[in-house]
């Protein structure tokens, strides 16, 4: 299947879904994730590997995104959720995607979005008792030595 | 020429025939030990470890020096060589090594990373600036992004010197 074919076809069953102009990147309302998590798992599109989450701080929203494969079927997708900056819960997929505990954890470390329903939600690269969440735009400490602009 | 019989317990010596003495003091023969038989540890943090392997494999041959005893634990070590970016997260780990080991301890630092954080200086959140940062007194630093076997070589060899030319061997 095309990457325009896959995302008609996930639109066809969630109407609230929509494609991201100009790419065939599916943005997902943050409510309807598990449903559609739990759709494409399984046949017919059977995306069955979760090869990545990560984010980005567009500083009035935080995007996440998953990207997925089908190991079988040799096609991959691209998901994307926008969280508001007031707002950064959202339903772990843990449960439909082993990999996503870990993936998720590092996101949760990083950009401070908090997976609700994640077996174990605690920092996976920076030390537990880290203060605050580096990749962000608006992220400074003390210790940061800024570069001269040239 | 040293009269024998003046040495005490001289009846324990036997002269071998044809044979000569050979004079120094012991203070230098100690120190010619300690800067003959350095044993890093088995420790690399990033991509100058791989140099470090580079360089006690055959090709470069660290053995040459008598620093060819890769030791996996810290408290048979005498050179900690910190090859490589230290990450905030190893500080800790790495103070604790530097404890374990036994005096006569020293450190080189391998790399640009571990003199000051190198090309990780800036704007990095999660870099520790350079050995010394974190109270461990370097003895001889190797610049180099990574350094050459070579460098490393060289690097030891003048941390060979300076141990020939402490004052109080008995550090």
């Amino acid at each position: 299947m095309r990457p325009d074919e896959i995302s008609a076809a996930i639109r066809a069953k969630f109407p609230q879904v929509k494609e991201e102009a100009g790419t065939n990147y599916i943005i997902v309302p943050k409510e309807s994730i598990l449903e559609v998590s739990e759709y494409i798992k399984n046949p017919p599109l059977s995306f069955d590997n979760l090869h990545c989450i990560t984010g980005i701080d567009r500083k009035e929203k935080i995007e996440v995104i998953y990207t997925l494969y089908s190991i079988g079927e040799h096609y991959g997708v691209t998901i994307k959720i926008n969280l508001t900056s007031e707002d950064l819960n959202i339903a772990s997929v843990s449960a439909i995607w082993k990999s996503a505990n870990w993936l998720e954890r590092e996101v949760y470390d990083l950009f401070g979005v908090i997976f609700s329903g994640h077996p174990d939600l605690r920092r996976i690269l920076n030390p537990y008792d880290w203060q605050g969440y580096p990749l962000r735009k608006d992220y400074s400490n003390p210790q940061l030595i800024a570069k001269p602009r040239l | 020429m040293v009269v024998i019989e003046k040495i005490p317990g001289a009846e324990l010596i036997r002269k071998v025939p044809g044979g000569g003495f050979f004079l120094t003091t012991s203070e230098s023969f100690l120190k010619w030990g300690k800067a003959s038989s350095l044993w890093p540890m088995t420790f690399g943090l990033a991509c100058c470890a791989i140099e470090m392997i580079a360089t006690g494999a055959p090709r470069f041959d660290i053995d040459r020096f008598g620093a060819g005893v890769f030791r996996a634990s810290p408290r048979q070590c005498d050179v900690m060589v910190v090859a490589g970016t230290i990450c905030v997260k190893m500080n800790d780990c790495i103070r604790r090594l530097y404890a374990q080991m036994p005096e006569p301890k020293y450190v080189i630092a391998l790399g640009n990373c571990a003199i000051s954080g190198g090309i990780f200086y800036y704007d990095t959140y999660s870099v520790t600036k350079g050995t010394e940062s974190l109270g461990i007194k370097v003895d001889v630093f190797i610049p180099g992004c990574p350094p050459r076997p070579e460098n490393l070589l060289f690097g030891l060899m003048k941390l060979q010197e300076k141990i020939r030319r402490e004052k109080d061997a008995a550090r």
